[in-house]
């Protein structure tokens, strides 16, 4: 057994810990033990990538205890790519962070790595109540990560996110409670068994587990009509932190795909209920994430828009529930995460060095840095709008070849349109950030070679993404057929051996 | 390999004049660009010439099979043509520019978009696959968005930079669309292939869509009505932009995809009749605009909306001699328009205006540019001797024999000849009233002079081509005419001759006929001109457009802003609505009974009672919600019963902790409630209160049901392992503490992390808030003050040793008994807080000073710690250990690593609620001191 | 019995959803509590009623399923950590904004 596996855990909660007791004694230690946890972390999940992509699912039983009774964490294809992905994000936000942003609230430092030990448990948790926890670690998280800086938008933001939130754990608890109840499990292989075999009186309840489920994960992945909560809070956090929270909604989105292909799979009675519905929720997210894009007056909020528009297309691709359409989106999973977490911080740099215009889409003072911020931007809005050369398109593509063009009509429209909406928008507002805007004031609008970086590199990853295509998609299509065999998950972790 | 070096090299040199700019200056990235340009047309030569030797060259490698993207490029007949359009004009245009260009445009920058732009159009003409041909197309718009947009102050740069992107962008989703129909049908993207498959392309049933949407990419590229209208917007570009765009390239870029298509989609009726109907209309509509223009650059726009829409009706016609004509004039009106927009742009910068009401006269100024524009205007009107007239003939002619049309086929000739007359009338008046028609008025610029010689080389050049291809077409263009025309019907070329006399026949009729006519409607242009301000008041696009979009975004926002419009209620009512359709549709539309087969429990009194009052509390804490402090109490009454709950159905872990709890929680309230004012009368209206009752009851009635579904059913679990090996596995008798600590320890491990993370936020929440107190009945004002009780004060201080030796007991029995970390440590805890409550604030300030951080980390710390000792002994995190040992009178006791887990999950949980608690429990007094020290 | 068990729940849910459903955050933090009380019980019901029973090893008879209780106690927990929050969370938006409404509309106060 292979104790890599755990690490993606232990790594933070220990970071976190320490820094906590570092509290007190200035920042410096703290900054370093969270730059070294993050690294670590990026390491560790590149390993866990490489021996995921073997294709073989490795299980890790905590407690040495075996599944069902006890609780596993499973690694297979997607979760390697979800922490891979994740340890990146981090990494970038962090060193953002550190130019100032990490001390313009209380316990940057603890939170921080505490939030990605949220985020990579949800990955990696092969049980449905811890499942649960983890949640519930990554939300306290967020919640207090939103609120950092303070100010009154960002607490009636998260006043409204930590409600609606914790409505949500109920409803997940009301899942979890009529699963166990009807099937006396909580291991979500041991689920996909028992859910495939249970008769024909259990159907309706498990229908409802089913669709509770999609609404609890709905609430976090910003599914119509539970994205409202989205706009506000991700438009008003502190610039790294709305750019880890990129993956956040993500991960209600890995939810709905695990439980869908896992417990309720093809083979089940409750198999049609998320089937049926999220396709057509996944298009009007779509639809309302363009629309607030096209409407929205400050960059932070079209930003945040283009999060919902991303969680629509992710959402349309895995409605299609076959290997080409959670392949693609799969492959513009990390695209869109790394871009929109890019155009976070870059928000944030153009709000900087325009003063007291800050980012209303009005013309106003120039920015310092012109040729580098307008580069950027006009890289980033091509790669988030889908248009060619840049990932953004090849994602686009892959989900438009996903569907057969008789039955694709709503999809290829919703998504091109949205693709023209966004592009619409994103010239006018960089045609207004940019262009004809006065000369600066003097003594305005410093400098941030040390902001501007990872900026940069989470932009540039969409390039990456670009060059590696090829590698990536097959990737992105291996999971995707790994997700669609559950049998070779549940074998995997039922196994009876025991660990030496 | 070539073809490839071709096509990178521009895009990548597209570096070098920015970074030629900053060293060198404004010569030296001029040099830069026609350097890369120069390079790319010598490595194309050889290409070149095996296509003129008949064979066409291609390559090909694999890029993303998923996609079926590959990167395949082939240079054909067709393709070559255009390469050599592109790589030939946009050097002139380089040089042009540099003279053109003034330092502060910042000419480093326009040079390299400008290499960009050569190159993706380089890569729109020798693509062989849809998918990579539509990413050049695309990165065409957005290379000339830059371009357009060049001169960003000005603010109708910016408009018709954006005007320009979004139609284009428009048509290149439509086109993306379109490719991937056309590679569905055809089974391949590569082009050489499909142009193959024409008779399967036709006849399948979706050629239709994928015909239009090709079609309305191919169409809002090269400017056709009804999409014409951002082109003339464009000309707020830099004149060397429109010369090369405008003429030779961009607005090529459609009238090539439909040659580069034409045997695959050509030969239908609804190919006939949309491509014919919309070059017709372009056409007429745009020589007749353009007669209409003040602006120089206005003028030739239109015009050239309508020589391409004269190209586009020429393919609709659908012969194969039409074709050839569409060819032939692709390469006249690139030469002679390009040549116009040069002179054009002399005459801007020499006069500084473009406005033909003030240029007049510059003949005697501007000799020598008058004459090379007034050869360029002659054939752009198809004055014989010039290429113009050459393609023009054929064009008439082949209007004549066109059979489809059935009865109407007399109006297309006449509809050209119309065409002719207008596109004589304008070029008449560009001539006429730019270098004669007296003398110039109120000019910026005066006296205007020749240009530098360079300046004007490339229209030498270009003009002189115009006459030679006028003059000597079989020498000059007849084999690269044939070469391409050959390779875009991919069949036998039709029997054409170049001759520039054909005698007389009614071709060269219409020609003296347009001539004439034109001359007469020049002449007539005064009256003209007030019928045309009158009949037709001018629209203006742009304005039109940015309307529009303004309308869209303001619906966009209107439409948002009533969904998200920041009001929880409004949420919260959305999500609950989500969770009971969820719940009840499945239960409604069910077919199987939800009642389940299990046997049910009987109910006895006891129970029956505390579940009424339960109910009953809830009810209550409803009705008295506005009354804080009392709903205070029915809510504790709600949580006693649920520990009786535990109590009866045999959970008397559960029990303890919820007591604990509710203890905590409840002080928790009250304090919280010294901060909060009273809220006494009704919030919402009476139909917001209705529709939040249904909701409540629909999902009350959702969870009732699904517990009666879940209850009544029968149950198997997997109960039986944890209890047969709680003991011989776990080393505890207490089963649910072992499922804690050992079989789901790392359940436990998190939500210590939960309770750690938010004891540190609510930490920073309260840091530096100061709240006044609100008024709560019941409390007294100041709570907590130095008048504290004796005797509860007495009490506490004996009771708390004892309590402290309970909560030992609990934490050391509860691996086998009911107890635990949990409870140790809410116990612990809560002994404390009576402590303080009862001391007063001087006893409470020390609890202040204390720091319960560290404690909070050592805890969770601890647990970690514990589970990573099981490495060692090669077991997985948290496996646990245990073993009995013997101690002097204390007889034989256990030692279990799973109470070292405890022991952290307990310090935990002391340091968080005692954090928490005096935290809030000192808001009032920090207010004060921060108060006094302000 | 069990038909009490689903009333008593739905009740509680009723009410909770109610008060959730108001304009006061000191409204909401009381109806999330109740809420938290009834799926508390809902999870503890879904290892069904038995009485006089407390899993503990060993014991002769048949008992209740430890497993649910295990998961409640986790939830009370976590849930006590969570209204902590939200209270608290509640008088810094009191703060911040100057009123108690969910919105922090309403007059100053």
């Amino acid at each position: 057994m292979n104790h890599w596996m755990v690490a993606p855990l232990l790594l933070p909660l220990a970071a976190g810990m320490v820094n906590l007791l570092l509290t007190g004694r200035g920042i410096g230690p703290q900054r370093l033990v969270s730059l070294a946890c993050t690294v670590a972390l990026l390491a560790v999940s590149v390993v866990l990538l490489g021996s995921a992509d073997s294709g073989a699912l490795s299980v890790y039983r905590l407690g040495n205890w075996a599944a069902p009774f006890g609780i596993v964490l499973v690694l297979d294809r997607l979760s390697g790519m979800l922490l891979a992905t994740t340890g990146v994000l981090a990494l970038l936000a962090l060193l953002y962070a550190l130019n100032g942003d990490d001390r313009r609230g209380h316990n940057f430092h603890v939170l921080f790595p505490l939030q990605l030990l949220g985020i990579n448990g949800a990955f990696l948790t092969g049980d449905l109540f811890n499942l649960f926890v983890f949640f519930e670690i990554l939300l306290i998280a967020s919640y207090c990560l939103a609120l950092h800086g303070g100010g009154a938008a960002r607490v009636r933001a998260s006043l409204h996110y930590v409600v609606l939130n914790l409505i949500g754990s109920a409803f997940f608890l009301l899942a979890v409670g009529t699963l166990y109840g009807l099937t006396g499990t909580l291991n979500m292989a041991d689920l996909a068994v028992k859910v495939a075999a249970s008769g024909p009186d259990q159907t309706a309840l498990l229908r409802v587990c089913a669709l509770l489920l999609l609404v609890v994960f709905g609430l976090k992945a910003a599914l119509l009509p539970l994205h409202l909560w989205l706009p506000a809070l991700y438009g008003s956090a502190t610039a790294p932190v709305a750019a880890l929270f990129a993956i956040l909604s993500k991960v209600g989105i890995y939810a709905l795909l695990r439980t869908s292909t896992l417990i309720f799979n093809g083979s089940g009675p409750a198999a049609g209920m998320i089937a049926s519905v999220l396709p057509v929720l996944a298009l009007l997210t779509l639809v309302a994430g363009s629309l607030g894009v096209f409407g929205a007056q400050r960059l932070r909020a079209l930003i945040a828009f283009l999060v919902v528009v991303s969680a629509g297309t992710l959402l349309a691709g895995i409605g299609q529930a076959n290997v080409k359409g959670i392949g693609a989106a799969l492959y513009y999973l990390p695209h869109t995460t790394w871009v929109t977490a890019g155009l976070f911080l870059l928000a944030d740099l153009i709000a900087r060095q325009r003063g007291d215009q800050d980012d209303t889409l009005t013309r106003g003072p120039a920015v310092a840095q012109p040729t580098w911020l307008g580069s950027l931007f006009f890289l980033g809005a091509v790669a988030a709008a889908g248009l060619p050369p840049l990932s953004g398109f090849i994602g686009k593509l892959l989900l438009l070849q996903s569907v057969a063009p008789r039955d694709g009509l709503w999809l290829w429209s919703e998504v091109l349109l949205s693709g023209l909406l966004a592009l619409v928008a994103l010239s006018r507002a960089g045609s207004r950030l940019f262009w004809g805007s006065q000369s600066q004031r003097p003594g305005q609008g410093a400098v941030h070679w040390g902001r501007l970086g990872p900026a940069a590199l989470l932009l540039a990853l969409s390039v990456a993404l670009t060059v590696g295509a090829a590698p990536v998609s097959r990737y992105a299509e291996d999971a995707a057929g790994q997700l669609l065999r559950p049998a070779h998950y549940i074998a995997a972790v039922l196994a009876a051996e025991e660990a030496p | 390999m070539l073809l490839l070096f071709v096509v990178l090299l521009p895009l990548f040199g597209s570096l070098l004049p920015v970074l030629a700019m900053n060293l060198a200056g404004r010569k030296a990235s001029a040099l830069a660009a026609a350097a890369v340009t120069a390079i790319a047309l010598l490595a194309a030569v050889q290409p070149l010439l095996s296509v003129f030797g008949g064979k066409a060259m291609a390559m090909r490698r694999s890029w993303l099979p998923q996609a079926g993207l590959d990167l395949a490029l082939r240079m054909d007949g067709l393709s070559a043509l255009f390469v050599l359009l592109i790589l030939g004009i946009g050097l002139l245009v380089i040089l042009y520019a540099h003279y053109y260009l003034s330092q502060e445009d910042s000419p480093g920058r326009f040079y390299s978009i400008f290499l960009v732009f050569m190159g993706a159009m380089l890569g729109v003409v020798l693509s062989d696959h849809l998918l990579q041909l539509l990413v050049f197309w695309e990165l065409t718009s957005l290379s000339s968005f830059l371009l357009i947009g060049f001169r960003h102050q000005h603010a109708e740069a910016r408009q018709g930079a954006g005007l320009a992107l979004a139609v284009t962008g428009t048509g290149g989703l439509a086109l993306l669309a379109g490719f991937l129909l056309l590679g569905h049908i055809a089974g391949t993207y590569r082009i050489s292939v499909l142009l193959l498959a024409g008779e399967v392309i036709r006849a399948h049933s979706l050629y239709v869509p994928t015909l239009l949407l090709i079609l309305l990419g191919a169409f809002t590229k090269s400017a056709q009505f009804p999409f014409h209208f951002w082109l003339p917007q464009a000309m707020a570009a830099p004149t060397p932009v429109s010369a090369y765009l405008h003429s030779a390239t961009m607005v090529k870029a459609g009238v090539f995809l439909l040659a580069r298509l034409f045997p695959v989609l050509s030969g239908t009726d609804l190919w006939f009749f949309t491509v014919g109907g919309v070059g017709l209309v372009t056409l007429l509509f745009g020589a007749y605009c353009a007669l209409f223009q003040h602006d120089l650059k206005g003028l030739l726009a239109y015009s050239t909306i309508s020589h391409l829409g004269l190209i586009v009706l020429l393919f609709g016609i659908d012969t194969p001699l039409a074709a050839v004509a569409g060819v032939f004039h692709i390469i006249n009106h690139a030469t002679f328009k390009a040549s116009l927009f040069m002179a054009a742009g002399i005459i801007d910068h020499e006069t500084g205006t473009r406005d033909m009401r003030l240029i007049n006269g510059l003949w005697q100024y501007m000799p020598r540019t008058a004459a090379l524009a007034m050869v360029a205007a002659a054939a752009m009107a198809g004055v014989p001797l010039l290429n113009g007239f050459l393609s023009k003939e054929m064009f008439f002619a082949e209007t004549l024999h066109l059979s489809a049309l059935g009865p109407v086929r007399g109006l297309l000739p006449l509809a050209a000849t119309l065409a002719g007359v207008f596109a004589v009338a304008y070029s008449a008046r560009f001539i006429h009233d730019v270098f004669f028609n007296g003398q110039p008025r109120r000019l910026p610029k005066f006296p205007p002079h020749e240009p530098p010689r360079f300046m004007q080389l490339p229209v030498v050049i270009l003009v002189g081509q115009c006459l030679l291809v006028g003059v000597f077409p079989a020498f000059t263009v007849a084999p690269f005419l044939a070469l391409a025309a050959g390779d875009m019907l991919g069949g036998p070329l039709p029997g054409y001759d170049l001759a520039v006399w054909h005698g007389f026949n009614i071709p060269f009729g219409m020609s003296l006929v347009a001539l004439s006519g034109g001359l007469a409607l020049y002449g007539g242009r005064r009256r003209l001109f007030a019928v045309h301000e009158r009949l037709l008041p001018q629209i203006d696009a742009h304005t039109l457009f940015g309307k529009g979009v303004e309308r869209l975004v303001h619906g966009a926002k209107a439409l948002t802003s009533a969904t998200e419009n920041g009001s929880l209620q409004h949420y919260t009512a959305l999500l609950l609505l989500a969770a009971v359709l969820a719940a009840l549709l499945p239960l409604l539309t069910g077919t199987t009974p939800l009642t389940g087969p299990a046997p049910l429990s009987p109910v006895d009194g006891l129970t029956l009672m505390g579940a009424l009052l339960m109910m009953a509390a809830a009810i209550l804490v409803v009705v008295w919600h506005r009354r804080r402090f009392t709903v205070l109490i029915a809510l504790s009454v709600v949580g006693l019963m649920a520990v009786l709950a535990f109590v009866r159905f045999s959970a008397p872990d559960l029990a303890l902790t919820q007591l604990a709890v509710e203890v905590v929680t409840i002080l928790l309230l009250l304090l919280a409630l010294f901060f909060l004012p009273q809220e006494d009368r009704p919030e919402s209206r009476t139909p917001r209160r209705g529709r939040d009752l249904l909701l409540a009851l629909g999902m009350g009635a959702s969870t009732g049901l699904l517990t009666w579904g879940v209850l009544t059913r029968p149950f198997t679990t997997l109960s039986g392992y944890y209890m047969a090996n709680s003991l011989p596995g776990g080393g505890g008798a207490n089963v649910v503490n072992v499922i804690l600590v050992d079989f789901r320890g790392f359940d436990t491990l998190g939500e210590i992390t939960v309770l750690a993370i938010a004891a540190i936020g609510i930490y920073a929440l309260l840091d530096n808030l100061c709240l006044e107190a609100g008024t709560v009945e019941g409390l007294p004002r100041r709570w907590a003050d130095d008048r504290h009780i004796l005797v509860l004060s007495l009490i506490t201080r004996l009771l708390l040793p004892l309590a402290l030796l309970v909560a030992i007991h609990l934490f050391l029995r509860g691996h086998n008994a009911p107890g635990g970390g949990f409870i140790a440590g809410l116990v612990t805890a809560v002994a404390l807080i009576l402590q303080s409550m009862a001391s007063g604030i001087a006893w409470t300030r020390q609890q202040w000073r204390m720091r319960y951080h560290p404690l909070i980390a050592w805890g969770v710390l601890i647990a970690t710690g514990t589970g990573m000792g099981s490495w060692l002994f090669g077991r997985p995190f948290l496996t646990s250990a245990f073993g009995h040992f013997y101690l002097p009178l204390a007889g034989e006791f256990e030692l279990a690593t799973a109470l070292l887990f405890d022991l952290g999950v307990s310090l935990t949980v002391v340091g968080v609620v005692m954090l928490i608690l005096a935290t809030l429990g000192n808001l009032s007094r920090r207010c004060a001191e921060a108060r006094r020290d302000r | 019995m069990e038909a009490l068990a689903a009333l008593t729940v739905a009740v509680l849910v009723a009410c909770g959803v109610y008060l959730l459903l108001r304009a006061r955050t000191f409204s909401v933090v009381v109806g999330l509590s109740l809420l938290s009380y009834a799926v508390n019980l809902f999870l503890f019901f879904s290892g069904r009623l038995l009485g006089g029973a407390p899993p503990l090893a060993g014991a002769a008879t048949a008992t209740a399923d430890p497993l649910p209780q295990a998961l409640v106690l986790t939830a009370i927990v976590i849930g006590f950590g969570m209204t902590a929050f939200v209270l608290i969370l509640a008088l810094r938006a009191r703060g911040e904004l100057g009123n108690d409404h969910v919105d922090g509309k309403g007059e100053k106060r």
